[in-house]
């Protein structure tokens, strides 16, 4: 008799929706098993848990992690979380999402809930474009880079992460690529534990559809550039962190305390009851 | 600062306006969480419910934008309050892709509309019927909502707790759909005691985490709901989806189930959730349809039409969605004529329309200033008797 082996972290996946639509060599799984592993380590109580995501190729996480989830329209999943939030402070509120879903067509639900200090952390898979559609220019696609809409090269300047989560006044942020395994998990649990609105970037390879048009067929290839150009700054300024082929400056940027929206709110409101 | 007024049903008789009275009925109804963004002619709500929220420990957030406002509406309900947001015609096209979302994720909530007059920015101040449309079709895809007409500030509050009750029973967005002058004018209004106040809650699942189908229905074909931090563990999402609440794109079984039964919860429940007013129906020859503020022109020209001998009647939906079909059918079966009066180019015209065979319906536009005075609905039941 074959003892059944399951992997250790099994229990944080829905295995009725396996197997995954990810492409082979996609980030967006190492990001899932970092994102699980930081719980797991955490041990945190998973009925206090949701996991909330928009539109896209990484929209799917929260459906294949095994806590309440909601699944919302694209650009969507942090206006549902701060519902979800105010409703019930004691939750941990978490939106794994995209680069176009949290700064296209999200990017007003984003600096708002940042400028709030509303407490829900947000790890977005930046994958410098559209996967599910099918590989169109997004707001952090580098300049000069290709994709189904940008044939002849990107023109468009693209949003810098980290500086835009830091000037709107989110407590922590911090970007890494998904080479970065140790340091990512470890920077999801120092997320967890804090209070506030929360903002990791994971720098994800998207092989498949972005990485064919430049130059980088394979997921390998796409890590061996996050090999060659990241660097680790901690603390440095997030406004001279713009990521370039060249340069990929990873690490934390902020790390501050501040009132939390949800804190603020329910203590006016024991104020005004007394 | 406790005060006389932390209560959250102020029991008693008042003097207020359309927006307040809305806002207080949502209190009333246990509403315990709103999200809007300010627009003439509904801020008033907003403003009354960023005092009144906290004073009954619920939750006022102001969004940035009326998509994050039903956005973090869905969120609220998901995690177990009851949940409102209140917009006109710009903010309530926004709010249209989610409320889709919450069809298709069945989440109980209510939208209040105080229309003005459009398209676009139209006239912010003045008062429409033009959303009745795009109430029941604005989201894509095949769905049923439910939407009701306010005519005065009374109903203002008691439908608004009537809004409440019909989400939470079949766990879909309901409107509130009231016109500026029902939003805005000052009437008295008497709130029951709390006891008196029918309300109803969802049903809630009483099975154990791991035999909960979140989308398996009982026989109403309506799914009892777990909220998040119940210990369910369970998903959701706006794709096409199983009973498990799993994504099922492709299969056209699936889809079919889903979209019907939505449909169907609904539909198949028309008759429960129906409710008209009539007035001196039975014998009429000549029978007004009219919701809203302009109802109360029209009862006011039927009486009139009355004492001259001609045998008027008036018909008000107060479900404007699902559409009082079936009494609509039966009253053009004895009636001549029947007259639409609408603040609107023709909306719920067509919707009588369609459900009337044979009967001439005449259609009375209003358009860009108050709404049909008396005398113009009387003259065209005059014309048409
Ligand atoms: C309102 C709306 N517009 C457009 C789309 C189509 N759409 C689906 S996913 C997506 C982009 C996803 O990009 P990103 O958020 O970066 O996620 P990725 O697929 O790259 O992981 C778009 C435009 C949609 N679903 N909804
Ligand atoms: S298209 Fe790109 S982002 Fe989407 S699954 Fe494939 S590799 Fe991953
Ligand atoms: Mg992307």
């Amino acid at each position: 008799m074959v003892a059944e082996i399951s992997h250790p972290l099994s229990k944080y996946l829905r295995e009725a929706m396996m197997p995954h639509i990810w492409c082979s060599g996609c980030g967006n799984g190492i990001i899932l098993n970092c994102f699980v592993q930081a719980v797991d380590e955490l041990q945190i109580d998973l009925k206090k848990l949701v996991v909330v995501s928009g539109i896209g190729c990484i929209g799917r996480a929260a459906g294949y992690i095994n806590t309440d989830s909601f699944h919302t329209t694209h650009g969507r999943p942090i206006a549902f979380a701060t519902g979800v939030k105010l409703a019930n402070p004691d939750l941990e509120v978490v939106v794994i999402s995209g680069d176009g879903d949290l700064f296209a067509i999200g990017g007003n639900h984003f600096i708002h809930a940042a400028r709030r200090n509303i407490g829900i952390k947000v790890i977005c898979a930046n994958n410098f474009n559209y996967g599910m559609t099918g590989g169109q220019q997004g707001p952090t696609t580098l300049l000069e880079a290709f994709t189904t809409t940008t044939p002849y090269g990107n023109i468009e300047h693209p949003f810098n992460l980290v500086h835009l989560a830091a000037a709107s006044g989110a407590t922590y942020v911090a970007r890494w690529t998904t080479l970065h395994v140790r340091r990512l998990t470890q920077s999801i649990k120092k997320m967890l534990q804090k209070e506030g609105f929360n903002f990791i970037e994971v720098v994800s390879p998207c092989p498949e559809i972005f990485g064919r048009r430049n130059r980088m067929r394979t997921g390998l290839q796409m890590m061996e550039w996050f090999k060659k150009a990241s660097i680790i700054e901690h603390f440095s300024d997030p406004a001279k962190a713009d990521i370039t082929p060249e340069r990929i400056v990873v690490g934390e940027f902020v790390d501050i305390e501040k009132p939390c929206y949800e804190k603020l709110l329910y203590d006016k409101m024991a104020q005004i009851l007394t | 600062m406790k005060t006389e007024n932390n209560r959250t049903v102020l029991t008693g008789t008042h003097f207020m306006n359309g927006d307040i009275a809305c806002a207080e009925g949502a209190l009333a109804a246990g509403c315990k969480f709103f999200a809007g963004y300010p627009i003439t002619p509904a801020t008033e709500i907003a403003e009354h419910l960023s005092k009144r929220m906290p004073e009954v420990g619920g939750i006022y957030i102001q969004m940035e934008d009326e998509i994050g406002s039903i956005a973090a509406v869905i969120g609220a309900s998901y995690t177990g309050l009851k949940a409102m947001t209140a917009t006109s015609g710009p903010g309530f096209s926004l709010m249209q892709e989610n409320i889709g979302l919450a069809v298709m994720t069945e989440a109980p909530c209510v939208i209040v509309d105080i229309m003005r007059g459009g398209p676009s920015t139209g006239q912010p101040t003045l008062p429409g019927q033009q959303d009745i449309m795009q109430a029941k079709w604005g989201s894509h895809g095949d769905y049923e909502i439910i939407a009701l007409a306010p005519s005065s500030v009374q109903e203002m509050f008691d439908l608004t707790i009537e809004a409440f009750n019909l989400s939470e029973t079949y766990r879909v967005p309901t409107m509130v759909l009231a016109d500026e002058v029902v939003g805005h004018m000052w009437e008295k209004v008497v709130i029951p005691p709390a006891e008196k106040i029918r309300i109803v809650n969802r049903k809630k699942p009483n099975t154990s985490p791991e035999k909960y189908l979140p989308y398996m229905p009982d026989d109403d074909l309506v799914p009892p709901m777990a909220c998040f931090g119940e210990g369910f563990s369970f998903h959701a999402t706006g794709l096409t989806h199983d009973e498990h609440g799993y994504p099922k794109t492709s299969s056209s079984g699936v889809q079919q189930k889903l979209v019907k039964r939505l449909c169907e919860k609904i539909r198949k429940n028309a008759d429960k959730i129906v409710k008209v007013r009539e007035f001196m129906v039975d014998d009429a020859e000549v029978i007004v349809v009219a919701y809203g503020i302009v109802a109360r022109a029209a009862l006011s020209a039927v009486k009139e039409a009355r004492k001259t001998g001609i045998k008027a009647g008036l018909l008000r939906p107060i479900t404007i969605w699902p559409f009082p079909e079936k009494l609509i059918a039966k009253i053009a079966e004895q009636a001549k004529k029947i007259v639409v009066p609408e603040m609107n180019c023709g909306q719920l015209v067509r919707e009588v329309e369609r459900n009337v065979q044979g009967t001439s319906v005449v259609f009375l536009s209003k358009l860009g200033e108050d709404p049909h005075t008396p005398m113009e609905i009387l003259e065209a039941i005059r014309r048409n008797c």
